[in-house]
């Protein structure tokens, strides 16, 4: 436990608690009104969505188009739970919870046989995956169907702050153990890492998995948080625009999926009398990425205090 | 047994226009490895080219289909010159996600300038009810069979008999070899999406003188299931598709008329997954080793 205390540590709990201390101040003060509030809160929901796709996609190097598949389960849980059990923040974390376990489960079925495909027939399997998935929620009694489940505003900001800061701890920590340096080399090269006697199928299912599961948290801060949801909305075309998300910041750069999902709320929401509009710039933008910059805004770089210090460090060094 | 038959012939013409999309899905990834998922937007595109030939240009039927073909040949081949070509020798999930790319681009632009309404297709060809034992055909379904064998035998001509068909044949086995005999590799490349193009403008045409609607996104399901036709009867094989495009017809109108036709779709995916995952080379594909 001594080394969880040092500088940079220190520094990255100095930048949460100010930014929480900035968005409450910013709010009290009314320069955040409500519908800048919703803005943030779609946007720290689309963080959670695009670092858990980042983790499958960016890291692990393993194609998935059936996210939102593992979003409507996190929704849909926390949906039923409140109408089921009760209309509060206790009832939607319990179905959190139930939605977190039932969205592992379902990609753990996934995953086993797919995870043994590659590349794009991958991508086209867990597609259908996803909209199995959407099918049957579609056709269940308890989900009331296509009118989908009007539910209370039962989420506020300060959990959706809560949920972003867990869940990137979370996945940055797993990135950076053993299991996730065995992802990362999944990703480089397949065949290379099976030779150095990586179970490379283990440790795909292991970053789809716990991909799933923080997906399924972000639909049930989702279905919280926005009153309606309906299967409609959580079709293979919301797959494409986390995907868009993660390809934007770079693959495999969780700081990228930060300021993509931020850059892409705010266009959103500076574009909205636009609607179709957006479409064709999100089109364009996709196959522009791709074209000139297919590694992203950032590659893989990621921003770390660490990196500043070094190159702090450096810097006096040079003076000195 | 009647209805059995009644939903094979309902099958039989939903599979010809998945068939005649699938083919180009399969002549695509037979020749560059890519699945080209704004395909499905072709198809759409051929519809609303059949729409403005027939309601607002007042033109024919076979002249409606010609145009839709012809126009749609120029399209795939100008989508893949600026989207596809830069990206030769880029990751297969590069070109993957340019080709979702290009397919939002279709679909908005199409809502822009069409409107996202539902459009109704004029009826351009007789439509009458032919009764044989207790089935039902009508003419258009016919036609729909006919002009769908057709264009493939007119395929099949193309690939075995012409030069360019061998060409694209010589390039889809091993393009850097093709190119040392001379091939055009690039224009080979162009005429395979022409062609593919062209055939799923024609699905686009008949489909909507089949079902009488037609929308932005009609082309987005259809594009998936019969990327799923191509991947079930082997993809990179034209008769494959055809086979697969049949076969994902019938199922489909057979769980529709037997079962629930909410689970239709989920049927189609589930026919995917298991054929991915016992046999990923397709019905009559051969497997592969990878080597290292």
């Amino acid at each position: 436990m001594k080394n969880l205390l040092n500088k940079k540590n220190a520094c990255w709990l100095v930048l949460i608690a100010g930014s929480y201390g900035l968005i409450s101040l910013l709010i009290s003060v009314g320069v955040i009104n409500n519908v800048y509030l919703t803005v943030l809160m779609t946007i720290g929901i689309n963080i959670i969505l695009a670092i858990s796709l980042n983790l499958i996609i960016g890291v692990t190097g393993q194609f998935s188009l059936g996210h939102a598949g593992f979003m409507i389960i996190g929704a849909y849980c926390a949906g039923v739970a409140v109408k089921q059990f009760s209309a509060s923040l206790g009832g939607i974390l319990l179905g959190m919870l139930i939605g977190i376990v039932i969205s592992g489960a379902v990609a753990l079925i996934v995953a086993i046989p797919t995870l043994r495909l590659r590349g794009d027939y991958l991508a086209i399997a867990t597609l259908g995956f996803g909209e199995i998935i959407r099918i049957i929620i579609l056709n269940m009694k308890i989900t009331n169907g296509a009118a989908g489940l009007i539910l209370p505003k039962l989420i506020d900001w300060q959990v959706i702050f809560a949920a972003v800061v867990i869940c990137t701890i979370i996945i940055l920590n797993f990135c950076r153990s053993a299991q996730g340096r065995a992802c990362i080399s999944v990703r480089e090269d397949e065949i290379a890492a099976e030779a150095m006697g990586i179970n490379t199928t283990k440790y795909k299912i292991m970053a789809f998995v716990l991909g799933a599961m923080i997906a399924s948290v972000a639909g049930a801060l989702y279905a919280g948080a926005f009153y309606v949801i309906k299967p409609e909305m959580f079709t293979f075309n919301k797959s494409i625009d986390i995907l868009v998300l993660v390809v934007f910041g770079g693959m495999g750069s969780f700081t990228g999926s930060f300021i993509a999902a931020g850059v892409i709320g705010v266009l959103n929401t500076v574009l909205q009398q636009f609607s179709d509009i957006r479409m064709i710039l999100y089109g364009l933008m996709l196959v522009g990425i791709m074209i000139f910059r297919p590694s992203g805004l950032l590659g893989t770089k990621e921003f770390t205090f660490s990196n500043l210090f070094e190159r702090f460090g450096k810097r006096k060094e040079a003076r000195g | 047994m009647t209805q059995f038959l009644q939903q094979l012939i309902n099958g039989l013409s939903l599979g010809s226009i998945y068939a005649l999309i699938a083919l180009g899905y399969t002549m695509v990834y037979g020749i560059i490895k890519l699945i080209n998922f704004a395909h499905g937007d072709i198809y759409m595109l051929g519809a609303y080219i059949g729409f403005i030939c027939t309601a607002q240009l007042g033109m024919g039927f076979f002249p409606a289909l010609a145009a839709a073909m012809g126009i749609c040949a120029l399209i795939g081949v100008i989508i893949e010159r600026i989207a596809y070509k830069p990206l030769r020798n880029a990751t297969r999930i590069t070109a993957l996600i340019t080709a979702i790319g290009v397919s939002y681009f279709l679909e908005a632009s199409t809502q822009k300038v069409m409107g996202t309404g539902v459009k109704t297709f004029p009826q351009v060809l007789a439509n009458q009810k032919i009764m044989i034992g207790g089935v039902m055909i009508t003419t258009q379904q016919i036609a729909i069979f006919a002009i769908t064998i057709g264009l493939m035998l007119l395929l099949q001509f193309i690939v075995r008999k012409t030069k360019v068909g061998r060409a694209m044949r010589a390039v889809s086995v091993d393009a850097d070899a093709a190119r040392l005999m001379g091939v055009n590799v690039d224009m080979t490349i162009s005429y395979t999406f022409a062609i593919g193009s062209a055939l799923a403008g024609a699905a686009g045409v008949l489909v909507g003188l089949y079902y009488n609607s037609i929308n932005p996104l009609m082309g987005m399901l259809p594009g998936v299931k019969a990327f799923i036709a191509a991947v079930f009867g082997g993809i990179g094989i034209i008769p494959g598709a055809m086979f697969g495009g049949f076969f994902i017809g019938i199922v489909e109108t057979l769980v529709s008329g037997y079962g629930s036709s909410l689970y239709k779709d989920a049927v189609v995916y589930i026919i995917l997954i298991i054929i991915l995952v016992v046999k990923p080379a397709g019905l009559l594909g051969k497997n592969v080793k990878e080597k290292v």
